[in-house]
């Protein structure tokens, strides 16, 4: 840092002229933006190829409004919906809240909460396939390893946990718990973090603690990342395919699926792209509202992560 | 009761030192019950993978009776039909990880410089353009993206799998650089600006050095996205040569033999690469997603 350094001490040799407008309002000047336009290109590239062109594609794939009566005329494609909105409702509300109360329980100072810590987020780092593979085989059956322990341990014998909608339903939300709650809950301690000691110590003096210093303190402050979690865990959420399809398959006979895989199997297994992507764009009433929240959150705000 | 306390307000001490006996147990059991549940799958992996025979989730046995190293011995030599080509593919699977993961932190740390640090007008724009790649989930353009990858003439080709994890990465890439780069004191790079430093000499020595925890949050992010991802994977890549584990893995369920502990095997050795970057990243990323070491 020694150009700092020198900077400090031989002062601004430019400070007089330059004119004292707030920084962003200043113009930009041949090289400076060159360059900057030279560094958002390769952004601009991957999006236009690969993002905007696949969306403009698809709206035009999904524009014949036939389609959509086909769709709501589908006993199948209701059902996906209803599960599609329990699964995201349940799964993103669950996870977000259950991440707000462990990110309490990990902001304690034990070494041991340290310890937990690091094998709680192990779910995160294991990649999704594998870890619901082995979710499938510990329920599948009359005797998986969870009924195995429900029998050696309880002497109940488990339900045949795919044989019932709601119990695969279940099944999938309760994987899906599972792999994402430590990204959030790692989030929300971050969150936590950028709380101003301060704060909480005067909130300790005026003799608000423990669940009225959550209530009117700390909640208050986490309240707009906890929106934006929120968010964008639903986006998320809604084109999750992995989950559901790995860990239910959809059984029993594809009454748990969701949106996502109904899509593809109307695209790549009864032949009917467009079908496929209008199953998709049918979530888009509910997505665009979303992104528009959520961009307005995050340019006014700012998100702190 | 407040009546029955009311004439001294002794009694409140040994209630306090119960209470803090109370949490203390509660936040034990918690703990316990957090390791369980995060570990279970995990020992589930294990013991079907160690089972001789692989029938083990049939048998409703908690402990492998006899342990057996035989499918990841298996693995090793490429000994059984649906493992021919392991090692093949997971070269693959390593190629696309990698290579998102790079490309995702070199195309996401540019354009957050130059909307962050360079005086570039409507730079937000592109930030709520990025956010619009979400209007539409990934699953949900697969089929679109399917036909355009034709069109681009990238069939079956691992880079087309790696474009699309880099296009669904970058956004959120740029959200987290944005917020994390709002801690770094933009007089540094005004300070080297006078000294005479070019916009790439100042990309490439101050802000990428002082973004690194935030770097290693999003390298890590990326590389689990497309370490995790299936669907394009499966429908991009159609051949032997280029099929990655993540595909592989699958086809155990086509066969009739129930190969299972094999499937957990290669399961397991999947799940190696991503644990271990992430576990050596741990300590960089924590310090990104939380507010780092520097301050303005």
């Amino acid at each position: 840092m020694s150009f700092m350094q020198q900077t400090l001490a031989l002062g601004r040799p430019d400070a007089a002229d330059r004119p004292r407008r707030p920084r962003w309002r200043a113009p930009v000047h041949g090289v400076e933006l060159a360059w900057a336009l030279a560094f958002i290109a390769p952004y601009v590239a991957v999006f236009l190829a690969f993002v905007l062109y696949p969306i403009g594609y698809g709206l035009w794939m999904g524009r014949s409004p036939s389609l959509y009566a086909e769709l709501a005329q589908d006993p199948r494609y209701l059902q996906t919906v209803v599960n599609t909105a329990l699964f995201v409702g349940i799964g993103v509300n669950l996870k977000l809240f259950l991440a707000l109360l462990l990110s309490g329980f990990f902001m304690r100072r034990r070494r041991w909460i340290k310890a937990v810590l690091a094998i709680f987020i192990l779910p995160w780092a294991l990649p999704a396939i594998p870890a619901f593979l082995s979710i499938h085989w510990m329920l599948i059956g009359e005797r998986g390893l969870l009924d195995g322990l429900l029998e050696t341990l309880f002497g109940v014998g488990g339900p045949i946990w795919f044989n019932h909608r709601w119990l695969a339903l279940g099944c999938n939300i309760a994987a899906y718990l599972w792999k994402w709650l430590p990204f959030w809950t790692v989030i929300l301690i971050a969150a936590r973090m950028a709380i101003p000691q301060e704060l909480l110590e005067a909130a300790d003096i005026d003799g608000a603690t423990g669940m009225r210093r959550f209530l009117h303190v700390t909640f208050p402050l986490l309240a707009n990342v906890y929106l934006v979690c929120t968010l964008l865990s639903t986006i998320w959420t809604l084109g999750d395919f992995t989950t559901v399809y790995y860990v239910s398959g959809g059984a029993p006979s594809r009454s748990s699926e969701v949106l996502s895989i109904i899509g593809v199997r109307y695209a790549f297994d009864v032949a009917r792209p467009s079908l496929g992507v209008a199953a998709a764009l049918s979530a888009l009433p509910v997505l665009i509202p979303i992104v528009i929240v959520l961009m307005r959150r995050i340019q006014t705000r700012g998100v702190q992560l | 009761m407040s009546v029955a306390l009311a004439p001294g307000r002794r009694p409140r001490r040994p209630h306090y030192r119960l209470r803090q006996a109370f949490v203390e147990a509660a936040s034990v059991l918690l703990g316990a019950v957090l390791v369980i549940w995060s570990l279970l799958p995990v020992y589930n992996m294990l013991l079907i993978a160690l089972d001789a025979e692989g029938d083990t989730e049939y048998a409703g046995i908690i402990w492998p009776p006899e342990p057996s190293f035989e499918s990841f011995k298996a693995i090793w030599t490429e000994d059984y039909w649906y493992l021919e080509h392991f090692w093949h593919q997971f070269a693959n699977s390593l190629y696309i990880g990698l290579a998102t993961m790079a490309l995702t932190v070199l195309i996401g740390s540019l354009a957050s410089f130059a909307v962050g640090r360079t005086r570039l007008r409507k730079g937000w724009l592109l930030t709520d353009a990025a956010l619009l790649t979400y209007v539409i989930p990934a699953s949900f353009v697969v089929i679109p993206f399917h036909r355009i990858i034709h069109s681009y003439g990238l069939t079956d080709n691992l880079i087309a799998v790696v474009a699309a994890e880099v296009a669904f990465a970058t956004p959120f890439a740029i959200l987290i650089l944005q917020q994390y780069g709002r801690l770094i004191p933009v007089e540094l790079d005004e300070a080297a600006r006078v000294d005479g430093a070019s916009p790439v000499q100042i990309y490439w020595r101050i802000y990428l050095p002082l973004m690194a925890p935030a770097l290693a949050a999003v390298g890590t992010y990326a590389l689990l996205l497309a370490w995790g991802e299936y669907l394009y994977q499966w429908l991009l890549l159609s051949s032997t040569r280029s099929m990655t584990v993540a595909v592989a893995i699958e086809q155990f369920f086509d066969s009739d033999e129930a190969p299972w502990n094999y499937m957990m095997a290669v399961a397991i050795v999947y799940a190696l690469p991503p644990i271990v970057i992430f576990y050596g990243l741990r300590r960089y990323m924590a310090a990104g997603l939380t507010r780092g070491g520097v301050k303005g």
